[in-house]
């Protein structure tokens, strides 16, 4: 799985939960709910549709290194290898 | 034969545009169907039936704007031998405002004859031309102003005082509105709905307000312990707790589950209202039912459920309507805490801010632990201050024994 | 800031008018006693010393035959100021003034302006009697082709004969004998008055009254009573009574959604029975009360002066009716 694909599945599934925002316009480092408005109930639908396209599991206790564009496609790079 | 009226969905609707009707006359029709898509002030609502039985023929036309309470459809009931059709409580509510021989069943004869109820003789209203297109703007029923003009004619200023009232009108009030075909714009339209409920909420109910910080390391090791086993799409929001807890809590205050109408009238079932707020501004606030009845899962089921449609703007009627106590909880990284505003009629709102660690004062030493600061606005017509203290202590114990939620 | 100067009515028509002969050779004033008596009210008094008897002009008791001498003048190419002593005698040179003034640029195909101004006194007030009280501003303001302005305050009664005598049309003058007394302060500069357009004399927000002529002030009077009562009435000044200006006081309406129409003349078929239409055609959805008109008792004027008073609107009449109309 490639960066570039783990990246484009992260805009696409965060341009559906936040429609009217542009996930192209996030910084790496920036933290993607609060720059999006995303409440817990949508950051958890979030996180299991990425688990639904891309099949990786995200334990909760690793919920603190999805927080911003960086360390969230860090992570799921890490995962998926 | 009954007629199948325009419910109402709020304190706040008195009309609704018939969409798309879902059944076809000559359909069979069972409790729970959808039988209409209307529009509201708070957008494309599903209209469910409540009874069994035939659909007769259309009273309305898709397009036409009816107030609430008026006839849409009739029906033919499942077994005619009944003497009087079963409704549901939202429309006996709109039924009690209107002449007997509405919902009365009527003779075959009668039925074969026309289809369409005449429309009532209404008196003609005297109003100046101005008062008439701001009431029209507004959506104001003309006939519930009395005039200060000559002649006793309304005028604006007559108007604008119903305008100020209508916030504060109960629900099911029927209408005589002016069939419109302005199709309304939903976002701005919950904008005015919330305006109207929250304002009329202020101005009538004596909120009482109390607060209490419970200590959320026990329910958040519980739900760690849950979600560590769980599937990430099983997994449990605190938030799920927070609502079993309240609906428990109610169980020995039940005087906070219900609604004010002319005194308190304390409701059965434990139906929580859920504040959804909307990205695009404004909220929803459907209804969980029998909330203190479901598991956790079971509730975490219903939010996955009722979020995505709310925040498509597609509720079903029922949901907005039967809510008897409300929850607003903020998440995480929100404020500390939320004082909320009673959603009229009902009686109390409890308001959960962010989930974060202090200092406490934990088995006489000092901890940093999770707590949330837990708001109650009670209606001091309906309640003291005691039976919310009651509660919230109540609420505190169930969240210190998440095992047993 | 421009100074301001005490005048009289009076003194403010005779500066109009001295104006005017001294800033156009072409200008001359033309009517009865005009000239060595000092015009009947004194408006011209000293003229004809100042501009001798080619520029002010007494004329025989004739106004069928003095007013179409004006017109022809104007023909030929001369401004004349053709005054009628009162309106009261404006019914003799009336075919004058409708078949020849206010028709001959349609008969000629367009090539004859006829820019003749007539001025005349009116209005009640002086216990003159029935035959000499006449409101006829309705009368005229009926013509097509004749423009007929109301000379209402003090500032118009200096500022309004310049722009008349500019007009290429014909212009009929109203002035009102009863104020000719009357002093004001207007500004030194306030320079010429626009006739083409009404005049909002006072803002207020609660109720537009629409009036001309002796109105003006009367209505201003009963404002200034009613803002102490919380009441906050604007006042419009008609200014030109043909043709209308619409705009203003269709916007004031628009904005107070109330009117009352004011004026001395009968109430039937007077000029605020057009006011009254123009505001149902163009502002019906704006109104929050019906129009209403306080007009002239529709009798001979009265001769005693209690009798003369009841049968014109006075400033209570104008208080009242505000009232009954914002507090039914």
């Amino acid at each position: 799985m490639t960066r570039e694909h783990i990246q484009s599945t992260i805009f696409e599934l965060l341009k559906k939960t936040a429609p009217e925002t542009d996930p192209h316009s996030l910084r790496p480092d920036e933290n993607i709910r609060e720059a999006l408005n995303i409440d817990s109930f949508d950051a958890l639908q979030f996180l299991v549709a990425l688990n639904e396209k891309l099949g990786i599991d995200i334990p909760e206790e690793d919920y603190s290194k999805t927080t911003t564009l960086g360390s969230l496609t860090d992570y799921l790079e890490q995962r998926s290898r | 034969m009954t007629d199948f009226l325009m419910p109402s969905l709020g304190a706040d609707m008195e009309a609704g545009t018939l969409v798309q009707w879902k059944k076809k006359p000559g359909d069979q029709l069972t409790p729970g169907d959808i039988i209409a898509e209307v529009e509201t002030q708070k957008g494309l609502i599903e209209i469910e039936i409540f009874e069994a039985g035939i659909l007769e023929s259309y009273l309305i036309e898709e397009g036409d704007k009816v107030p609430v309470g008026s006839p849409m459809a009739r029906l033919r009931p499942e077994g005619s031998s009944k003497k009087t059709p079963e409704t549901h409580p939202i429309q006996e509510k709109s039924q009690a405002s209107k002449p007997l021989a509405a919902i009365s069943e009527k003779t075959p004869s009668e039925s074969s004859s026309s289809q369409k109820k005449t429309s009532e003789e209404i008196p003609r209203i005297k109003i100046s031309p101005l008062a008439r297109s701001i009431a029209e703007k507004n959506g104001i029923d003309l006939s519930s102003i009395t005039g200060s003009g000559e002649g006793g004619a309304i005028i604006k200023a007559d108007v604008e005082k119903a305008m100020v009232a209508k916030a504060g009108e109960p629900a099911g009030k029927e209408t005589r509105e002016a069939p419109s075909t302005a199709k309304t714009i939903p976002q701005e339209s919950i904008r005015t709905a919330v305006a109207a409920a929250m304002s009329r909420s202020n101005r009538e109910i004596p909120h009482y307000y109390l607060e209490k910080r419970i200590d959320m390391l026990a329910a958040m090791t519980w739900l760690q312990e849950v979600n560590r086993q769980r599937k990430i799409s099983e997994r449990l929001l605190p938030v799920v707790l927070f609502i079993k807890a309240v609906a428990k809590a109610l169980e020995s205050s039940p005087e906070l589950n219900g609604i004010w109408d002319n005194g308190l009238q304390i409701q059965n079932q434990v139906n929580i209202g859920f504040v959804i707020s909307l990205r695009a501004g404004g909220l929803l606030v459907p209804a969980i039912r029998d909330a203190d009845l479901k598991s956790p899962e079971e509730i975490m089921a219903v939010l996955n459920e009722l979020i995505p449609r709310a925040r498509a703007l597609k509720l079903r009627s029922s949901e907005l309507s039967d809510s008897t106590i409300t929850i607003t909880s903020l998440g995480e990284n929100g404020a500390d805490k939320v004082f909320g505003v009673i959603y009229p009629p009902q009686v109390a709102i409890v308001g959960f801010g962010s989930i974060i660690n202090e200092a406490v004062v934990h088995e006489g030493m000092l901890a940093i632990r999770p707590v949330v600061h837990v708001s109650l606005a009670g209606d001091h017509r309906a309640t003291d201050g005691l039976s919310g203290s009651r509660f919230l202590e109540a609420l505190n114990n169930n969240l210190q024994n998440p095992n047993a939620l | 800031m421009s100074e301001l100067k005490k005048i009289t009515y009076r003194e403010a028509l005779k500066a109009g008018i001295r104006e005017a002969l001294l800033n156009d050779d072409r200008v001359f004033l033309m009517g009865e006693d005009v000239g060595r008596y000092g015009g009947a009210f004194a408006v011209s008094k000293s003229l004809l010393e100042e501009f001798g008897e080619d520029r002010i002009m007494d004329v025989p008791l004739s106004e069928s035959g003095f007013v179409g001498a004006g017109i022809g003048a104007s023909l030929a190419g001369m401004k004349p100021i053709v005054e009628v002593m009162t309106v009261n005698f404006g019914l003799l040179p009336m075919d004058q003034i409708v078949n020849n003034a206010a028709t001959l640029l349609h008969m000629s195909g367009g090539q004859l302006n006829v820019p003749v101004v007539i001025r005349m006194s009116c209005g009640i007030g002086k216990q003159l009697a029935a035959q000499h009280s006449h409101s006829w501003e309705p009368l005229f303001a009926h013509i097509p082709g004749l423009v007929v302005v109301s000379v209402g305050t003090h500032e118009d009664a200096r500022g309004m004969l310049h722009t008349a005598l500019e007009h290429p049309d014909p212009v009929i003058i109203f002035e009102y004998t009863s104020m000719l007394n009357l002093e004001a302060e207007i500004q030194i500069d306030a320079g010429h008055t626009d006739i083409s357009r009404a005049k909002v004399r006072r803002e207020g927000k609660d109720i537009s009254i629409i009036t001309y002529g002796i109105g003006v002030y009367k209505a201003l009077e009963a404002a200034k009573r009613l803002s102490e009562q919380g009441i906050d009435a604007e006042v419009i000044d008609l200014r030109v009574l043909r043709p209308l200006d619409e705009d203003c006081f269709i916007k004031s309406v628009s904005k107070t959604h109330r009117a009352l129409l004011v004026e001395e003349a009968w109430a039937s078929v007077n000029i605020s029975s057009e006011v009254s239409a123009r505001i149902m055609e163009n502002a019906f959805y704006e109104l929050d009360a019906p129009v209403k008109r306080l007009g002239g008792s529709e009798v001979p004027i009265p001769y005693p002066l209690h009798l003369e008073n009841a049968s014109v609107p006075q400033v209570e009449d104008i208080e009242n009716a505000v009232i009954k109309i914002l507090r039914p």
